[in-house]
């Protein structure tokens, strides 16, 4: 009885670690990811299984007034035009909260995504549910998902020059879903670059 | 009367250049900000002396960081004297730092010392400046000879204060 008690009490602290570092870590290399549904910019709510025929997703947490975000706005476009009739649609996330940072409201973003002439749905993280699921704590920070099993194949940088797109000399994300598309797993998995840290209360 | 001219003059004369220098004194203007790439910025981040190093990664766009800075620049004021030194590392983009960098050193009469780190190898350098680093900022490094922590988060000048302490007492 007591051994039994001893093995469940364990076997609690096991569940129960596991489910924290989790929560504070978000979504790894290989997790499965839950579908979200935010609500886009044209005020339609936005599901990743509205995508019947994509192969996978460059999810990417962005926002309007950091300058690494905006430095990778056009280069966000391009990797949306090249890849998304390939299966690799890029749906952007706002995961800040207005109240702190006042110049990503929702209509903010309406504004800036029809100046900038966004191709794909630009998402608010409304109540700021969805970011900490992933993990994302900067914005821009990429999540690549392959849509069988879901799971997370990529996290990190759009490329290797975020101040200056002349000076790329590496693509990661393009690279990453190149594999993805070719059968392969990607020979970078992760990548760090700096951004805006996400804004909450 | 001439010799109550020059001394007119020589009063007048006292007058401005002592203005003058005291308006030398007063605003006391920065021109340049010393730019690193990482290599150079790594011997900053490992020194083995007796002091104690507060090394911030900041940006002028960076609201939050903004917001701290005051609590840095008070905390190198008065720990001054005490082996401690804050090193603000501007991560501004290069081509901003005469137009928005410098304008905002003099502006906010910054105290601490301010270099910009101007490397394109993110991907390595924020991995080898702390594992733990997802690249946001504000962030923070603290360190000496006997200990070293990484700080990616905000900080007000009560926690920052209780942090150094705990590298003080060691």
């Amino acid at each position: 009885m007591k051994f039994t008690k001893s093995i469940l009490v364990l076997f609690v602290f096991l569940i129960a670690s596991a489910f924290t570092t989790k929560t504070n870590k978000g979504y790894q290399i290989g997790d499965t990811i839950e579908d979200f549904k935010l609500k886009n910019i044209d005020d339609k709510q936005v599901s990743l299984s509205d995508y019947k025929d994509a192969k996978g997703f460059v999810i990417v947490f962005t926002c309007n007034h950091c300058p690494y975000s905006i430095a990778y706005e056009d280069r966000l476009i391009a990797i949306d035009q090249k890849y998304k009739k390939l299966g690799y649609p890029v749906i952007a996330i706002n995961p800040n909260d207005p109240e702190v940072s006042k110049g990503d409201s929702f209509e903010a973003m309406q504004v800036r995504a029809s100046e900038k002439g966004f191709t794909f749905p630009y998402l608010f993280d409304e109540g700021q549910k969805t970011y900490p699921k992933f993990g994302a704590t900067k914005t821009p920070h990429v999540f690549i998902v392959s849509k069988q099993n879901m799971s997370v194949e990529y996290i990190g940088a759009i490329d290797n020059s975020s101040r200056n797109p002349d000076n790329v000399s590496e693509k990661y994300v393009e690279d990453a879903i190149n594999s993805l598309l070719a059968g392969k797993k990607p020979t970078k998995t992760t990548t760090k670059a700096i951004g805006c840290s996400i804004k909450k209360l | 009367m001439i010799k109550k001219y020059f001394y007119s003059l020589l009063f007048v004369f006292l007058l401005f250049s002592c203005k003058k220098a005291k308006k030398a004194i007063v605003s006391k203007q920065i021109t340049i900000v010393k730019s690193y790439n990482y290599n150079e910025l790594k011997p900053l981040l490992e020194k083995e002396d007796n002091k104690t190093y507060i090394v911030n990664f900041w940006a002028t766009w960076c609201a939050p960081c903004v917001k701290e800075l005051p609590a840095f620049e008070k905390l190198n004021k008065e720990y001054a004297s005490k082996n401690v030194e804050v090193i603000l590392v501007s991560l501004d983009f290069p081509k901003q730092v005469d137009k928005r960098l410098i304008p905002f050193i003099n502006k906010k009469k910054l105290q601490s010392k301010v270099i910009l780190l101007d490397d394109i190898n993110e991907n390595i350098w924020i991995k080898a400046i702390d594992s733990t680093w997802s690249g946001a900022i504000p962030a923070t490094l603290i360190y000496n000879k006997n200990n070293r922590k990484f700080y990616e988060q905000s900080f007000d000048y009560e926690q920052l204060e209780a942090e150094l302490q705990t590298f003080l007492k060691i």
